[in-house]
């Protein structure tokens, strides 16, 4: 048994300490938003965040977590009401296929979080972890900047607030 | 009475000749600048000039991390303090436009600025001492043709005795041996030994460093430390459990991995990128000369026994099931198509220490900044704890050929972690 700390809430889990925090985020809480892409830590797919910094849940063993707190897509808000972020890339129509965009608005998120007006080149350099097969590349980017051009850091609590 | 006045004589007179010779070491003359290069900027010349720079690494340091190249800047992190890498473009004013070729000699040879000002030995004109004359002309001339690039050199981070520049003549004194050394002969040993020695000045990284910044001697290849990466010994290479052979490291060299030790990681990586572009001859050359220096293992000092040892082994076997088990273990795709190490055969994993094992694993190596070169390895800083990447280290050692447990582990895990964040 594994206690997991996931977006704001303690949940006990059954699974075996190897299994990739990815396959307990989507497997066996529901929470579809990481996506599995490669497997291998090289695509960016399936990040989430852990204690605000993103990982590549994949590769993320689940009794690594431990008591950090595990933050994924669903905590950012819902279809009803998106967060700045996921709003940003709406507006932006930032989506192609969308099997990356789960793990781009959380990498994101984690440098929209720390720093409140990053550049260009620091948006640039924080991102290239994560992959785009569909070339949406220059539309994920001008959504994270409108978010980054408000100047403001986003707040790391949104969901435990809204709740 | 007497005595007393001999004895201030004598402090005396030594004080006047160590000023002296202070005086006649430490200044040197300007040289004048000239209005173009003083060589005839050859094609054949300028592509000579573009081997002997991949050999002497000089972009690396030469060149900051958003800064163009070879226009300096970069901060090396000394024991006594930082000191930034200066501009080697041809720019006139902030870099190296108004030098003559013999400046430029002397620099290379002495330490030597053209205005006469002594360098520090972070730049390693010990080493470049020994390149011939007609390999520093071919880089003069391949650096005189690069874009210049205005960029002043930034000022040292140095405590206020090593500001003073006219010190540096005392080391020069005990570490310096001007004079070109060629190969004595064509054979890929002493062409090696002249790569090894002079450009490639392998020997700053891979030996200890004494109190006072020189390489130990006695020491010599015996293995060093650089920004917390170990540079392993190169004279345990065929002795080790796992000896490499010439192929290997000439792989190793010009393509950034070695399929049975590992990649390239640390600042040893950026030297591999340079050696991809020099013909295969040469490090082939640099193995020959290596090879030539092996010694008799010198078995690791053996650490208290730990007594949670089997504990430790099962708790690391799980961290690597979920981490590292997908490249790494044994039928996983990516040993089977795209040819990942072993972690039973790397060098990093044998070597005496731990660091360079936690290292990687921290960082991960960054994505090849050319195609088929060397390999990619995501980071796990914020993945694994201290006691995991301990745990792991402790697992994957014990199914190497060098079994026995690192000393000190947890610590020099939480140090790494600490110091290289």
């Amino acid at each position: 048994m594994i206690n997991l700390n996931v977006n704001g809430q303690t949940q006990p889990l059954e699974v075996t300490p190897e299994t990739p925090l990815l396959y307990a985020l989507r497997d066996h809480l529901k929470l579809n938003g990481a996506k599995y892409g490669c497997g291998m830590g090289q695509c960016g797919a399936c990040t989430v965040l852990v204690d605000g910094r993103p990982v590549f849940s994949c590769l993320f063993p689940v009794s690594s977590v431990g008591t950090r707190e595990v933050r994924t897509l669903e905590s950012l808000g819902t279809t009803e009401r998106p967060g700045p972020l996921q709003q940003a890339f709406i507006d932006h129509q930032a989506v192609q296929c969308g099997y990356c965009i789960a793990g781009m608005i959380m990498r994101a998120q984690a440098l929209l979080e720390q720093v409140a007006r990053p550049t260009e080149q620091q948006i640039r350099e924080h991102m290239a972890p994560n992959l785009c097969r569909c070339g949406t590349h220059k539309r994920i980017l001008a959504a994270i900047r409108q978010v980054a051009d408000k100047g403001q850091r986003l707040n790391a609590g949104a969901l435990k607030e809204r709740a | 009475m007497k005595k007393k006045r001999k004895l201030v004589v004598a402090v005396v007179a030594a004080l006047v000749i160590g000023a002296g010779v202070l005086f006649a070491l430490a200044i040197k003359p300007s040289i004048d600048p000239v209005a173009k290069p003083n060589v005839a900027l050859t094609p054949t010349l300028i592509a000579q000039g573009a081997r002997v720079v991949a050999l002497g690494d000089c972009v690396v340091c030469h060149t900051a991390p958003d800064g163009a190249d070879y226009a300096g800047g970069l901060p090396l992190k000394t024991p006594f303090g930082i000191i930034y890498t200066t501009n080697i473009t041809p720019d006139r004013a902030t870099g190296i436009g108004t030098w003559s070729l013999e400046a430029f000699r002397r620099a290379m040879r002495q330490g030597v600025s053209r205005d006469g000002h002594l360098l520090y030995p972070a730049f390693p004109y010990i080493h470049y001492t020994k390149v011939t004359d007609h390999d520093i002309e071919a880089a003069y001339a391949f650096l005189m043709t690069r874009p210049a690039a205005y960029a002043p050199a930034r000022t040292n981070e140095l405590p206020l005795p090593l500001r003073f520049r006219p010190s540096l003549a005392f080391w020069n004194l005990l570490y310096l041996r001007e004079g070109a050394q060629p190969a004595a002969s064509d054979s890929p040993v002493d062409r090696g030994k002249y790569l090894v020695e002079g450009l490639g000045h392998c020997s700053s990284c891979h030996t200890m460093m004494g109190v006072i910044g020189g390489e130990k001697r006695r020491e010599y290849m015996q293995g060093g430390v650089v920004d917390q990466w170990s540079a392993p010994a190169l004279d345990q290479l065929a002795a080790s459990p796992h000896p490499w052979v010439a192929q290997q490291i000439a792989d190793y060299l010009s393509t950034g991995l070695a399929g049975e030790h590992g990649a390239a990681a640390g600042p040893m990586r950026p030297v591999t990128e340079n050696l991809r572009r020099v013909p295969r001859e040469d490090v082939e050359a640099i193995a020959a000369y290596l090879l030539s220096l092996q010694q008799p293992w010198r078995a690791p000092q053996s650490s208290a026994a730990l007594s949670d040892l089997a504990q430790r082994i099962d708790r690391g076997k799980q961290v690597f099931a979920g981490a590292c088990a997908e490249c790494h273990d044994d039928g996983s795709p990516m040993r089977d198509a795209m040819g990942r190490p072993a972690l039973t055969m790397s060098s990093a994993v044998m070597s005496p220490s731990p660091r360079n094992f936690v290292m990687t694993v921290h960082k991960g190596l960054a994505w090849p900044a050319q195609p088929d070169h060397t390999v990619y390895m995501p980071p796990f800083a914020d993945v694994l704890t201290d006691q995991q990447i301990a745990d792991l280290a402790t697992y994957v050692r014990s199914t190497s050929a060098q079994p026995t447990p690192w000393p000190d582990l947890d610590k020099h895990v939480a140090e790494l972690r600490e110091k290289s964040p």
